[in-house]
């Protein structure tokens, strides 16, 4: 049976551009078509803005890679409108065991919050989360929306002539020129769009290599996360075991520095390792093995001109954590909806610098959690094993212990504390609803507060008074009227101690300013703040 | 605002002192580094509040 990373999903055709006089100008091309290109891809061609994605493969994710996706980046998906098969492929976990050396330390469970309409996390392999993605994209395309995916396209150049991005792409039939008036480069954490543009990319590259191995078994392990700290299988290193769906198992194995990459990944070194962890008698196959040598690092800034570097090609971080993909999701729900903005003339250019203020901060939130994480899972000095190692310890014992233990912090969405984008707060509310945090999901009349809310300005009114439609420059608000007597999730998350509440939220779901009562001219300086025309 | 507390607060100072290298006695540096270790964990948490800790930690610092 082929796999669906071995079928060419896009596979080249010749495009009209290719035989067009002059080079054709296109609003915006995506270089890359990774989970992070695609999406971004999705989100503008939803909203009406002509986009064409360029990728020098034709097949999805080779391997699993990113395997644990958040519940943030689901609902990012349900607006790009394909949450549902990946919550429907998707394995759910809840708990998790830790052991230490020969033994188990200690069991959690997540325990995750009622009354959202995702769960915390699903573990779904890349290469179906990237098939969804393009089952999008051709749904996309059947109803007309402006949405081209170029596979065989590789791009050799690309410059910023000030008011649009000269390209040169090769193909299996040549090269061609094709112009776009903005880029968004997707192109990976190798990206050749940002060393031809001679940019940097720095931070900390942790001296560590991982085998990442799937493998495919028919065990009853149950669908729990174990990790293993310094277990006799291998000593002095860590291990991870995750379930996914189909039968495949994600198996990390820590390796540490010195290694011989090529001499690793033969399966006649591979196999034996994972017999000593799994046991000699469970049978298994390998789907696919990698080294991961990671690391922690980001551009300085992700826009560059007419040039927006998202997901892996802007920032890096190691495994641990689950933030790769699912930061690069949060980078392109940031973006989109400011591009349209500005190419749309309703906002200035200046907008998109929020993105880089905005998701600079998630990079530095993200790499910040896990460099922590790897300085526990791999400590650094003596001293650094000896309280790893005391907390390993204590918490087989007692229960302060255990908060300690970090084997990797899941990813939460970035609150955009401080951004210039953000308006006025109102103390009395809720501080998990603050300006910058991304609206929180709860059951309301009808279904869920997320899927109602929608893309798009939004005037979210509880038990308030508010005109149906507020438009301020082009830019409309429209409103959705809830009362706190309908669900006390809703309540709960969005009124606190106020009585009735006015929440203005941006179409990237993340709240931008909110009071107690309707204000007209409040609510418009809001929503010229949110846009950049403050 | 808790602060932290630098004057005398151990009614039997030689007593503790004396339990203190009671604790230690018998094993190995490694084993008197885990043992030094776990207490430093133990005792953070009884105190909980993240100010004190980093007077503490500011205290213990290598004065230079
Ligand atoms: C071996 C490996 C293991 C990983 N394991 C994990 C993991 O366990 N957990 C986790 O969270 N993350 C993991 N990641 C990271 C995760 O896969 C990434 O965060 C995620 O794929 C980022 O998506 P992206 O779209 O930014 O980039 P990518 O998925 O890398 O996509 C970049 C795309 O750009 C295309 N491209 C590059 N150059 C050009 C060019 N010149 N012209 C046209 N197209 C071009 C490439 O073909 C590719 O399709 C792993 C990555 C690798 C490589």
């Amino acid at each position: 049976m082929n796999k669906i990373f071995e079928i060419p999903l896009y596979p080249y055709t010749r495009s009209p551009d290719q035989d067009a006089a002059a080079p054709v100008r296109r609003k915006v091309v995506v270089v890359g078509a990774g989970p992070v290109g695609l999406a971004a891809a999705i989100d503008l061609a939803q909203q009406g803005v002509e986009v064409v994605v360029l990728d020098d493969n034709d097949k999805v994710s080779f391997g699993s890679r990113a395997i644990c996706f958040a519940k943030r980046p689901l609902e990012i998906l349900d607006r790009l409108g394909c949450g549902e098969p990946m919550v429907q492929k998707g394995v759910q976990w809840n708990v998790g065991k830790v052991f230490f050396d020969d033994r188990q330390v200690y069991e959690f469970n997540l325990l995750p919050e009622d009354g959202h309409r995702r769960p915390a996390f699903i573990n779904l392999q890349q290469y179906y989360f990237e098939e969804y993605l393009v089952n999008r994209v051709r749904e996309l395309q059947a109803v007309g929306a402006p949405i081209e995916l170029r596979g065989g396209n590789k791009v050799l150049s690309a410059e910023d002539k000030g008011d649009h991005v000269a390209l040169s792409v090769d193909t299996p039939e040549g090269e061609y020129a094709l112009e776009a008036d903005w880029l968004i480069a997707c192109d990976g954490a190798g990206s050749p769009i940002r060393q031809m543009m001679g940019l940097d990319f720095v931070g900390r590259v942790f001296e560590d290599n991982f085998l990442i191995a799937d493998v495919i078994m028919e065990a009853d392990f149950p669908t729990e996360r174990w990790f293993w700290f310094d277990p006799p299988f291998n000593r002095g290193q860590s291990a991870l075991l995750h379930k996914q769906p189909d039968g495949v198992w994600r198996i990390d194995l820590q390796l540490g520095w010195d290694i011989d990459k090529d001499e690793e990944k033969k399966p006649e070194n591979v196999i034996p390792r994972l017999k000593a962890m799994l046991g000699d008698e469970v049978k298994f196959d390998l789907e696919w093995v990698s080294i991961y040598t990671f690391q922690c690092r980001r551009m300085e800034k992700f826009r560059h001109g007419r040039v927006i570097f998202a997901g892996d090609a802007a920032h890096q971080v190691s495994p641990f954590g689950a933030r790769g993909a699912n930061s690069g999701l949060q980078d392109t729900d940031n973006l989109c909806w400011k591009l349209k903005l500005v190419i749309e003339g309703q906002a200035p250019e200046t907008l998109l610098d929020s993105y880089d203020a905005e998701r600079i901060h998630g990079a530095d939130e993200n790499i910040l959690n896990s460099s922590r994480s790897t300085d526990f899972i791999t400590p650094k000095s003596e001293i650094s094993r000896i309280f790893r190692d005391a907390v390993l310890d204590l918490s087989e014992q007692v229960a302060f212990a255990r908060p300690l233990v970090n084997s990797g912090r899941l990813s939460v969405p970035c609150t955009y504390d401080g951004s210039p984008l953000n308006g006025p707060d109102c103390n009395a509310m809720p501080a998990r609803t603050r300006p910058g945090s991304p609206a929180i999901d709860a059951p309301v009349q009808g279904g869920w507060l997320l899927s109602q809310l929608g893309g798009g300005f939004r005037l979210l009114t509880i038990d308030a008074d508010a005109p149906e439609v507020l438009e301020e420059g082009g830019i409309a608000a429209t409103r959705l009227a809830l009362s706190a007597g309908d669900t006390p999730e809703l309540a709960d998350r969005y009124l606190g101690d106020a009585l009735s509440a006015v929440y203005l939220i941006r179409p990237d779901q993340h709240v931008a300013a909110r009071w107690e009562r309707y204000d007209e001219a409040a609510v418009r300086a809001a929503l010229n703040t949110a846009t950049g025309r403050a | 605002m808790s602060t932290l507390n630098t004057a005398p607060n151990i009614a039997r100072p030689d007593d503790f002192y004396a339990a203190l290298l009671a604790a230690h006695e018998g094993l190995s540096k490694a084993e008197s580094d885990a043992l030094n270790a776990r207490l430093v964990l133990i005792l953070s948490n009884h105190v909980g509040d993240m100010e004190v800790l980093e007077e503490a930690l500011a205290l213990a610092r290598p004065r230079g």
